[in-house]
């Protein structure tokens, strides 16, 4: 089977977010970036799935500007075995043609599974994969700590939800979005980074996939959050409660 | 402008949720429905018709939508919209019900989904936090139809007290998906819901194994608390993958959180930031969880937890 894994390159997750001061968006500049820690999961278990012998080639994909490169780069480098770089011009795209630019790579390569993080760390919005699965019409399983492939190649996976876990049995082509307790993502070995930098990334324009890529949501300003007032430091258990009795009343 | 809240249920009771969210739904339209979408529903119907805000409950009730498959759900949901084309909005909470569902019905209607909104402007602005609440974006839909998630710590739960018209929708010719379901492991618990929870106590890495996670039962006994984690905690395997709270994990909004033996990180205080106090206990007078806390108390946990207690 082939399967096709997205990554998004992101501001690192241990940075410490700037806000523009002319409110247009977050400082990028000079800032720390890596790969979606959630997309890590993905390739994580493609080439897991690979080792079993389940999979045996992994295209990782990643939409973004030249600096993307390197994003692949890194999932190649953790067993992925060729990439694609849709490039853009580092303009922000709205979800919803992420997902149709996905959906044009996939129609060139026919992979059996795509997998991709639920969740990018710098919009929050948890809906590439449900998109992606919705243009292709084919089955989604989201927010998944575990997956398994049958000898049917029908895949249980058990998603993580609200209330508990979930197990779905759907068939490929499919759709799965990692949740983070799907397993731990691998260090690449020097020798790995340094195989990695041989193999292939084949590079699209996205201007020639025909997609209007106008703003649907345009994001009018980016604030700091509202500050939560300073607290106060208590001595002992007693003033502790005293505290949340009698001046915050919620005991 | 109409709305219409696509609600949360287990198909005998409403999620919180969807209270919550007929109340972001309220601040944008006039005129609210909600639909209902499951089998054997006579219960939940009983309960969501009682939504002050909502004029119409719909009901798709179904043999094969027992369970909440997102193909089979978004099929019936857009089968019904076809026949309504008065609503300007379509809203769902977003708990991993909606996040997993409510995309494929934008999708499907080619029209780009605004998540987790948390405050409404006017009937096209919102506001939606990104990078784990670190930012606040106030973004503008120019879709024709807003197809909306609504953090539901953000919104009130709307009163419960009406007796609404219910109709119902037979759809029974619309297909069902071939994803199959396996299995649902519920976590069961006699506390209240993290979500909704007045109380919440969590545990970190601190707490250094699952069975300390006594010393925290005790306290949340006599508080009436929900039990949460940090995912350090969630990871390590002390408690189940649904305490987890954060950015990733649940996002929650109590009277009270208290944090023992947690640092503080980010992707944590993302999933409690809004919570009203926040009480905590760290032996480590840097851990960054005092910046955001209304109560610290500097000590080791071992020491405190039976300590407190006690005096509770
Ligand atoms: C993509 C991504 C998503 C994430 N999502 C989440 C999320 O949703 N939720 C989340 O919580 N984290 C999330 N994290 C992880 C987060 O970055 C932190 O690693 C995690 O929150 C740390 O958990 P902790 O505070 O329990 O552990 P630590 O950071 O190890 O802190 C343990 C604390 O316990 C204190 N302590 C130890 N012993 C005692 C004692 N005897 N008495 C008192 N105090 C003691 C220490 O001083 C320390 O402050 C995410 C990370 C990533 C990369």
């Amino acid at each position: 089977m082939k399967a096709l894994v997205c990554v998004k390159r992101v501001i690192d997750y241990n940075v410490k977010i700037r806000v523009k001061t002319d409110k247009s968006g977050v400082e990028t500049e000079n800032v720390k970036m890596s790969m979606n820690p959630f997309d890590e999961i993905a390739v994580e278990e493609a080439v897991k799935l690979k080792e079993k012998g389940v999979i045996d080639e992994i295209i990782v994909l990643s939409i973004g500007a030249d600096t993307s490169q390197e994003t692949i780069r890194t999932g190649l480098a953790m067993g992925g075995d060729r990439g694609v770089l849709v490039k853009t011009n580092g303009q922000e795209i709205d979800p919803l043609n992420v997902g149709k630019i996905i959906k044009s790579v996939f129609d060139k390569e026919s992979p059996d599974m795509v997998i991709l993080g639920k969740q990018a760390i710098d919009d929050d919005c948890n809906q590439t994969g449900q998109i992606l699965s919705s243009l292709l019409d084919c089955h989604q399983a989201t927010f998944a700590s575990k997956v398994e492939v049958n000898d049917d190649k029908t895949i249980n996976v058990t998603r993580e939800v609200d209330g508990g876990l979930e197990t779905i049995k759907i068939s490929i082509p499919c759709v799965i979005t990692t949740d983070l307790r799907l397993n731990e993502p691998r260090y690449a070995s020097l020798p790995n980074i340094m195989k990695a930098k041989q193999k292939k990334i084949d590079i699209l324009d996205i201007n020639e996939l025909n997609i209007d890529l106008k703003r649907r949501v345009e994001t009018i300003e980016v604030n700091e959050p509202p500050e939560r007032k300073p607290g106060v430091i208590v001595n002992d258990v007693d003033s502790l409660i005293d505290k949340l009795k009698n001046e915050a009343n919620v005991i | 402008m109409k709305a219409l809240v696509i609600v949360e249920h287990n198909n005998k009771s409403i999620k919180t949720s969807t209270f919550s969210t007929i109340t972001a739904a309220s601040q944008i339209c006039e005129s609210v429905d909600a639909l209902i979408v499951g089998n054997q529903l006579q219960e939940a119907v009983d309960e969501i018709k009682k939504a002050n805000d909502v004029k119409k409950v719909y009901v798709i009730d179904k043999d094969g939508l027992q369970n909440p498959i997102a193909e089979n759900l978004s099929t019936h949901i857009l089968e019904f919209l076809k026949t309504k084309d008065e609503y300007t909005h379509v809203l769902t909470p977003s708990s991993t019900f909606g996040k997993n569902l409510s995309p494929k019905i934008a999708t499907k209607l080619d029209v780009q989904q605004i998540s987790d909104i948390i405050k409404v402007f006017d009937s096209d602005t919102f506001e939606r936090p990104i990078y784990a609440g670190n930012a606040i974006a106030k973004v503008k839909s120019n879709e024709k139809i807003k197809i909306l998630t609504v953090r539901p710590t953000c919104f009130e739960p709307c009163g419960q007290t009406s007796n609404v018209e219910v109709e119902n929708v037979n759809l029974e010719s619309v297909d069902l998906s071939s994803v199959s379901f396996v299995a649902y492991d519920e976590s069961k618990s006699d506390r209240p819901e993290l979500t909704s929870a007045k109380v919440i106590i969590s545990g970190g890495r601190g707490m250094q194994n699952g069975d300390n996670f006594k010393l925290l039962e005790g306290i949340a006994d006599k508080l009436g608390a929900a039990m949460g984690a940090s995912r350090a905690a969630v990871d390590a395997g002390f408690v189940p993958n649904d305490w987890q709270v954060g950015q990733t994990g649940k996002i929650v909004a109590p009277d009270l959180y208290v944090a023992v033996g947690i640092s503080g990180a980010t992707q944590h205080i993302a999933g409690i930031k809004d919570s009203k106090f926040i009480a905590s206990i760290n032996k480590d007078e840097e851990a960054p969880i005092f910046k955001f806390s209304d109560y610290g108390l500097v000590a080791d946990l071992f020491e405190i937890l039976p300590e407190l207690e006690k005096k509770l």
